[in-house]
């Protein structure tokens, strides 16, 4: 082959090297495609529900509303994110939930103003609740992790015991598991509402910290990779990214945040203290997961527990360690609900286990272990609400409503498996399916 | 012995210290003795091969120099100094690195990841520095297999050579004094396999001891200097390559005849 023949290209030869860049391009943005692919299902779940509800769905008001009944789930998928990841499953998440809370609820209507006579609604009980909360769901999520990695008993008995044990606990507490409230004034806050939001100002300084974060994450990394002669991406598209990235922050804020009037004072609410909560534990769990050590071995461990092992990871550490992340990841959860409903209830957090597991595998964990990602568990709680929020809009009875959580659940993971297996065909297969089913079981539940 | 350049395996120094001395070594799973009273050692620059059928007890013996599980009793002596390995831990900070037969790699994490897995390097605030293991990776590939470019990939897709560059990358970058071969060549094709013997020359050249496990009595009589037969959990014999045939091996290997001891018409039926 002379020089000359390697220019001669024909027409079918130059599209399939144009598709051949859109896809070598695709790979050096490095951009997550099971991340991006999930977006695109948001975005359509959304816009689907705005046609069907009559412009319902997408209002500041509802999306709003939509973020904080996310958050609470939200935050504990990022924790089963890496139960899941090293090959074990946690169905006490929502007996711990409810447990914690009521705990927590003990402590600043009960403990502090009576038992101690201290009074109500000191400066101090929000944060010693909190604390109790959050050591306490460490503790017992450290006892439940060294059954597991030390004891040898599979986790999912084991948090099958918890699941029966945290919750007959809620009702040997106290007065036979009555209701208590309400709650101290500033516990309440962290559970959202007009009044636990950052209202106008501080929206936009946590929005230009966004921005300011985006830009320099993508700069940092640029220069790193620089320095060690790694090959970057194009500046164009780092460029691109970033103010992608700044417009959707911003976007958000202004749309969202400050679109939603508060209906008592008509000021702008901001962003919802839970939301405020989810978005610092999905950075600090990203960031575990990802820069440290410890999530290193998780993963390892999750993709082969014999050459983590042999690695000389302390294995066993390791796997008590998800689950005392979990247990404290329980107790914010736990304190948001609370907080919510101003309100300890013997049933806080029932079935929630199943929301927090379906959030984190329609988010793409995979129970082979070794598979999943932080974002991806928020985006996977974000569409779980979504639906149910749509599906309330368009009044659908609660029945029908699991039964399209049920169906997507199943129907997401045969996508993804799928989409592993490189099987097109399967997987447009199994999204009409699924597609059609919803939509038949929407359509005849409608009240 | 005029020209020793063509036969560079002879020229082990066995007057030194030997790198690793294993005496009495003795491991039993529940009444059964995987591994009774086996004595080997090996020197700096030598590859000594252990052979012997499948349930022999190499892998066993070899797994408690690696300390991927303990022995019973005996004595592990590494440079004269008698030592306890606990755990591969234990195994790393000796100079021992070992290339499991399953290769024991992540499959969901990449070359780098999997190079370092275990021994991670970390920013002053204690992240994990992924750019300088990437860029230190690059660096060990370039000595092993030039052509390996996919450090960011987990290595799950990667062909059966690449990951077992991976592997050997993994003993190479930390400097490994003594290295454990279990079955390299299983997985690899013959383009692959022959890259493998290089580097098995290599590294001998550079004075590491390589324990080398195999099925292959040719990867055997073309890399070792000496051969280890383990037969039901007992030694054998080890024998100089060079003084003995592939029959006599192989006889010791099934019937555990002594070289010499097989008869002409024993050995025949081996081939038999």
């Amino acid at each position: 082959m002379t020089v000359s023949d390697v220019n001669v290209t024909t027409p079918t030869d130059q599209a399939a090297q144009d598709k051949k860049t859109f896809k070598s391009l695709l790979a050096s943005s490095e951009v997550d495609t099971r991340l991006g692919g999930m977006v695109v299902a948001l975005l359509v779940i959304w816009v689907a529900f705005n046609i069907l509800s009559g412009g319902n769905f997408l209002t500041s008001r509802n999306l709003w509303n939509l973020s904080v009944q996310s958050a609470s789930i939200a935050i504990m998928a990022t924790g089963m994110v890496l139960i899941i990841v090293s090959r074990n499953i946690d169905l006490s998440v929502g007996s711990l939930l409810g447990f914690l809370g009521y705990v927590m609820a003990v402590v600043q209507t009960k403990w502090i103003p009576e038992s101690l006579g201290l009074g109500f609604d000191q400066w101090y009980t929000w944060i010693v609740a909190l604390a109790v909360g959050l050591l306490l769901g460490a503790i017992i999520g450290a006892v439940q992790g060294f059954v597991v990695a030390y004891g040898g008993v599979p986790a999912f008995i084991v948090t099958l015991g918890g699941f029966l044990v945290w919750r007959g606990l809620i009702f040997r507490m106290g007065e036979q598991g009555a209701t208590l409230s309400p709650l101290d004034k500033t516990f309440k806050l962290i559970g959202g509402g007009p009044e636990g939001s950052l209202g106008e100002w501080r929206s936009w300084v946590l929005g230009l910290l966004g921005c300011a974060g985006v830009c320099f994450s993508i700069y940092r990394s640029r220069a790193r990779r620089q320095r060690y002669d790694l090959g970057v991406r194009p500046l164009g598209m780092d460029i691109g990214f970033a103010v992608f990235g700044c417009l959707v922050i911003i976007a958000g804020i202004a749309l969202v945040a400050i679109g939603y009037e508060s209906p008592i004072s008509g000021d702008p609410t901001g962003v919802a203290y839970p939301v405020v909560i989810l978005i610092v534990v999905t950075l600090l769990m990203t960031y575990v997961a990802k820069r440290r050590r410890f999530g290193r071995y998780v993963f390892a461990f999750g993709g082969n527990p014999e050459a983590a092992d042999l690695g000389g990871i302390n294995t066993r550490k390791t796997v008590m360690y998800t689950f005392v992340l979990m247990g404290v990841l329980c107790a914010l959860s736990a304190a948001v609900q609370t907080a919510r409903l101003d309100a300890a209830v013997t049933n806080l957090g029932v079935q929630n286990e199943l929301d927090v597991i379906s959030a984190a595998v329609i988010g793409g964990t995979s129970f082979a272990g070794g598979i999943g990602t932080i974002p991806g568990a928020v985006l996977g709680a974000v569409i779980m609400q979504s639906l149910r929020s749509g599906m309330v809009l368009l009044k659908i009875d609660s029945p029908s409503q699991d039964i399209v959580v049920g169906v997507v659940l199943v129907t997401a993971v045969a996508i993804d498996s799928f989409i592993r297996m490189g099987k097109r065909r399967s997987m447009l297969a199994a999204l009409s399916v699924g597609l059609v089913i919803s939509a038949i079981i929407i359509q005849t539940g409608r009240q | 012995m005029t020209d020793t350049t063509t036969q560079p395996s002879t020229e082990v120094d066995y007057s030194g210290v030997p790198l690793v001395e294993m005496r009495d070594i003795r491991v039993a799973f529940g009444g059964i003795h995987a591994v009774d009273g086996v004595s080997v050692d090996l020197y700096p620059g030598e590859v000594v091969a252990l052979v012997g059928g499948n349930g022999a007890g190499k892998s066993t013996l070899i797994h408690t120099l690696a300390g991927a599980h303990p022995c019973d009793s005996g004595d592990i002596i590494v440079n004269g100094t008698p030592v306890t390995i606990r755990n591969p831990r234990d195994a790393r900070g000796l100079g021992i690195e070992v290339i499991f037969q399953k290769l024991a790699l992540a499959d969901n994490i990449d070359a780098a990841g999997n190079v370092f897995l275990g021994r991670e390097m970390r920013n002053r605030f204690g992240a994990l520095d992924d750019s300088a293991m990437a860029s230190a990776t690059r660096d060990v590939m370039k000595r092993l297999n030039p052509r390996f470019k996919n450090l960011k990939t987990p290595v799950k897709s990667l062909s059966g050579g690449q990951r077992q560059s991976v592997a050997i990358a993994r003993a190479v970058h930390f400097n490994a004094k003594i290295l454990i071969m279990d079955e390299p060549t299983a997985a690899l094709g013959p383009a692959e396999t022959a890259q493998v013997r290089d580097l098995v020359t290599q590294l001998k050249a550079e004075g590491i001891g390589i324990f080398l496990i195999s099925h292959d009595i040719h990867d055997v009589f073309d890399l070792s200097d000496r051969i280890s037969v383990m037969l039901q959990g007992k030694l054998v014999g080890t024998v100089k390559k060079n003084e003995v045939t592939k029959d006599e091996v192989l006889a010791m290997i099934i019937m555990g005849k002594q070289p010499g001891e097989a008869t002409s018409r024993e050995i025949a039926e081996l081939h038999g």
